[in-house]
């Protein structure tokens, strides 16, 4: 193998990850993408018409790609851009993903087809009484208790609503042409006004014209009642620029202001082009609505567009597979190709850690926050922490265990992370109770570190027992740097395992009086503290040598695991975020693959391959 | 020195014991998170760890089936201890141990002290209301009010426990004896009407003939709410006055006549008066704009003391309380948009956390840079 083999592998890496950035690239028109990066005011936070999109589609279908039923594949922003204005066309999109069968059956899907899963909302509508009664016999529930058809109609019908809040943003229920409406309203506005003022006073009044007018406002009211995207900026020259509305209340305020609101006059257009495929007109008024917040709204609006980029440079996503590719060529070096393929996987780790590097830097700018606020950023940071101190060992060590290791890890917690979004906006707002930058930034940030390290230790451990049973690559010097590297990160995870806990209990004492309350995020916490001092201890002692250490490390996954999303599982305490039904699947799925690793451990050395060709 | 006290010593010293002892708090504290789901944190931390022993009960039997808190906390205590006596030796190499070992040493004491000092209360506050003592969320007393005087009340209060043991209260304040005849941990209180079949009831005056007072189990879990009932009879130097019921489930006090005084009984959260007066000024309670997500929530309260003067006002709010004559009021909770419920803490060890997880901390980083100079330099050589 050439020596110019771990350049142009990492440069390979590279280009296709920059390509993902460069805007000529994607696969929508450039008016569509700018329409993507209006902001609204949604969950708390403004964000960007294309965030929205997307959290949307996760949320409901558990992937970002809509196909139409005629075979065409849509963008996130223009799957909205149809169900804000193209509603009817929208209904017949297959996005709403069931996978329990009971469910599919309650929908009249369930005996003639098992394989279908993606449903539309018009194939779904006429069964929403039966989702509602349903979903109201199983909401008083508690989640941990719920059955999966609970659970799953509890979640469907939270889908439906979001979606129907969603299609509402904009448009009233069955509006076709919504521009000409407002139009039309502005045009009799003072006579309307004038007939509904005389039928109020009791005087000779146009009553047709007072109805139309009422009937107008009626329809507002139930606009302003639909929806939570706050999607219209306030008036210029309102002293408080936080006070957006929704589009039926900004229209609700037409009657006393006597002109109705020039943003929803905005939108009415943008969809009235929308839907006439006017792309010429569409271009424009979206260019005259985005000027106008840029002007207004500048700080915001370029959050916005930041956001936009990132949405579509999925860094996390990028990443994952550079880790996966790193993960390939180090276990490649240890039988071929020793120094081009590690140099290969040092550069591919060293690229995927830059770019998640740079996703966590933007995540922390939108949000104005440390890195980990939420379970999803936890994922995120554990592995970039791992990823870290794996650089730094196979700086030392040169031996590609530290690269396979960050591959490992990275990967794993990026496919976390990539399932944990789909429960929604990634950037959430923070609850009052933990509103506190110095305690996200100190107790959360090195907390999470502890648990990155320690799930560290596991996967060098877990790397020692592979190659020594499987493989005969592992010889006794790597055997003794491997246990040297455990020893060395079980100590720091101990280090940041305990700093982190105890800052927790000082953040506890100065929130609720208590330094320490036996809440089960803490109790998790304090058992990983214990188990490393337990490990540290029985080395010290002489309990286990090289192979106990190993299992000892292995062990850490599993309390480690316990922490991170076993507590959330249990349903009670401060920290109880987060809980998802599969996660206990995956969690229990995870410990039993621990404890085969420990067993495996456990086979007598002339089993292991790499010990039996060296005796 | 014996044989058997060698021993003996040398299991204590030993770092197997260290071992074991951390794989038992281990299995403790995650059995203790478990058993949390069923009986709530209060008593998962008096079952495991402010005692001895895990208690279960089999059918009637009390078996102690595992080391608690104390046992273990307690033997990791002597076991660090003897360590530092007889094994090891003092050097530069092991500072950072030392150190550590110190912390942890002070942690195990300061969690055994706060265990057994630490009290909290709660104030519930409406804006503009004055309060000058806190409620315990947890003991109830038995308030007797003498209320002749309009401008104030001359309060004689018996604690929950003396009820549930049945003690008999005289004091030279009433001119009466207090006599239990019956105390519930927790009950359900319904007006006779609702309960066609219910049993005579034991009490005979105020509103003891109108209610039925039914036990029912003791609730453990975090958010229950347990509402504990007495019977009490009252025994002037003429014999009897009568027997009431008593409930906090009751609301308003019940009054009666007696000696030419107005008298008020009633069974309610056990109070603790400070010195000081506290006045909820204004309560506020933020949300995200557009969400129910809570943003924030402040008590702007004012303390008042007796020797007058301008009131101190003071702002509350998530992770900032207010720490004032050796008690700590945090924001806790709200009822609606104009109650602010504030925790009071009285915990005079809140300081050895600190300290110990300081030195703690400080004794791993310096071991770490030990170990990590150490190595260092077997690399480079």
């Amino acid at each position: 193998m050439s020596k110019r083999m771990p350049l142009f592998v990492v440069a390979l890496a590279a280009v296709c990850f920059l390509l993902g950035l460069y805007p000529g690239w994607v696969r929508q028109p450039k008016a569509v993408t700018e329409f993507g990066r209006i902001p609204v005011l949604a969950d708390g936070r403004f964000k960007p018409l294309d965030s929205v999109a997307r959290s949307t589609l996760l949320l409901i279908q558990g992937n970002q790609d809509v196909t139409t039923p005629d075979n065409v594949d849509l963008t996130p922003d223009e799957w909205l851009l149809d169900v804000l204005f193209v509603p009817e066309k929208a209904d017949t999109y297959q996005v709403f993903y069931i996978d329990n069968p009971d469910l599919l059956s309650l929908v009249g899907k369930g005996e003639a087809n098992l394989k279908i899963h993606y449903l539309s909302f018009k194939e779904l509508e006429p069964h929403l009484a039966e989702i509602e009664s349903q979903e109201k016999l199983a909401e008083p529930v508690e989640a941990q208790a719920r059955t999966r058809f609970q659970s799953s109609v509890v979640q469907l019908y939270g889908n439906l609503s979001h979606y129907i809040r969603i299609r509402r943003t904009i448009l009233p229920e069955g509006s076709t042409d919504f521009l000409g409406e407002l139009l039309h309203i502005q045009e009799t506005l003072a006579d309307g006004i004038e007939a509904v003022r005389a039928k109020e006073a009791g005087k000779p009044h146009d009553e047709a014209k007072a109805a139309a007018l009422i009937d107008e406002g009626q329809k507002f009211v139930n606009m302003a009642e639909s929806t939570d995207i706050l999607a219209i900026p306030p008036d210029e020259g309102d002293p408080d620029p936080n006070t957006w509305h929704n589009a039926g209340h900004a229209l609700l305020e037409t009657f006393g202001k006597g002109e109705v609101n020039p943003a929803v006059l905005a939108y009415a257009g943008m969809g009235f082009a929308w839907r006439k495929h006017d792309t010429a007109s569409f271009e424009h008024i979206v260019g005259l609505y985005q000027a106008s917040l840029d002007r207004r709204y500048a700080k915001q609006a370029q959050k916005a567009r930041v956001e936009t980029i990132f949405n579509a440079a999925e860094p996390f996503y990028a990443g994952m597979w550079i880790y996966l590719g790193a993960f390939l060529f180090a276990a490649v070096s240890w039988i071929k190709w020793p120094e081009p393929a590690r140099l290969s996987a040092w550069g591919l780790v060293a690229l995927g850690w830059l770019i998640a590097t740079g996703g966590i830097i933007t995540r922390m700018w939108l949000e104005g926050r440390p890195p980990v606020t939420n379970l999803y950023s936890s994922a995120i940071f554990i592995g970039w922490g791992s990823v870290g101190l794996c650089l730094i060992l196979e700086a030392t060590f040169k031996n590609a265990i530290g690269t396979a290791a960050a591959g490992m890890v990275g990967f794993a917690t990026l496919i976390i992370a990539q399932h944990l979004a789909l429960a929604g906006d990634t950037l959430e707002m923070m609850r009052a109770v933990l509103d506190s930058n110095f305690w996200l930034a100190t107790h959360v940030v090195v907390v999470t570190t502890g648990y990155a390290s320690t799930f560290l230790a596991g996967a060098l451990a877990i790397i020692y027992v592979l190659r020594g049973v499987l493989t005969r690559t592992l010889d006794k010097d790597t055997a003794d740097a491997l246990a040297r590297m455990v020893y060395g990160i079980v100590c720091f995870a101990t280090l940041f395992s305990f700093v982190g806990t105890a800052l927790g209990g000082i953040w506890a004492d100065q929130s609720w009086g208590r330094f320490w309350g036996w809440d089960p995020k803490e109790n998790g916490a304090l058992i990983i503290v214990i188990w490393n001092a337990l490990i540290l201890h029985a080395r010290w002692g002489g309990m286990v040598r090289q192979r106990g250490l190993i299992c000892l490390a292995i062990f850490g996954n599993i309390v480690t695991s316990w922490s991170w999303f076993g507590t959330n599982m249990l349903g009670i305490g401060l920290h109880s975020y987060g809980f998802t039904a599969a996660a206990f699947w995956w969690l229990s799925a995870f410990v039993v693959s621990q404890l085969a690793l420990i067993a495996l451990a456990n086979l007598p050395l002339e089993k292991w391959r790499s010990f039996r060709s060296a005796q | 020195m014996s044989p058997i006290l060698k021993e003996v010593r040398s299991l204590f010293v030993s770092l197997r014991l260290t071992v074991t002892l951390l794989a038992l708090s281990i299995v403790l504290v995650f059995w203790a998170t478990l058993d949390q789901v069923h009986l709530g944190v209060w008593a998962v931390q008096q079952k495991f760890f402010h005692s001895f022993f895990v208690v279960e009960k089999f059918g009637e039997m009390q078996v102690p089936v595992y080391p608690g808190g104390y046992l273990i906390g307690g033997l990791l205590l002597v076991n660090l201890l003897a360590a530092h006596v007889y094994r090891f030796r003092l050097g530069w190499k092991k500072t950072g141990i030392w150190i550590t070992h110190a912390g942890v040493i002070l942690l195990l004491v300061g969690e055994l002290v706060s265990g057994l000092v630490q009290k909290d209360y709660s104030m519930r506050l409406d804006e503009g209301q004055t309060k000058n003592y806190s409620e315990s969320a947890r003991h109830n007393e038995l308030a007797i009010i003498d209320a002749t005087d309009p401008n104030f009340d001359e309060v004689v209060a018996i604690p929950e426990s003396l009820l549930a043991h049945g003690t008999v209260v005289q004091s030279p304040k009433l001119p009466f004896r207090v006599v239990p005849r019956g105390y519930f941990p927790n009950s359900e209180i319904q007006m006779r009407s609702q309960v066609p079949g219910a049993p005579p009831s034991p009490a005979t005056s105020g509103m003891g003939p109108m209610v039925a007072v039914t036990p029912v189990e003791v609730n453990y879990t975090e958010d229950g709410h347990n509402i504990p009932a007495a019977y009490v009879e009252l025994v002037g130097t003429d014999g009897t006055l009568g027997t009431w019921v008593v409930s906090i489930g009751l609301g308003n006090p019940q009054t009666f006549e007696y000696a030419g005084k107005s008298w008020k009984i009633l069974m309610r959260p056990e109070r603790h008066y400070q010195p000081f007066s506290v006045t909820l000024e204004k309560f506020s309670h933020d949300i995200y704009p557009g969400t129910d997500i809570p943003k924030n929530f402040s008590s702007k309260i004012r303390i008042d003391t007796p020797e007058g003067g301008p009131g101190r006002e003071v702002l509350i709010y998530m992770n900032n309380p207010l720490r004032y004559a050796g008690l700590t009021y945090y924001q806790a909770s709200f009822d609606t948009d104009h109650t602010s419920i504030l925790e009071v803490v009285r915990n005079p060890g809140w300081l050895f956390p600190y300290i110990s997880c300081g030195a703690i901390a400080l004794g791993l980083v310096i071991q770490f840079l030990i170990h990590l100079a150490a190595f260092a330099k077997r690399r480079r050589a």
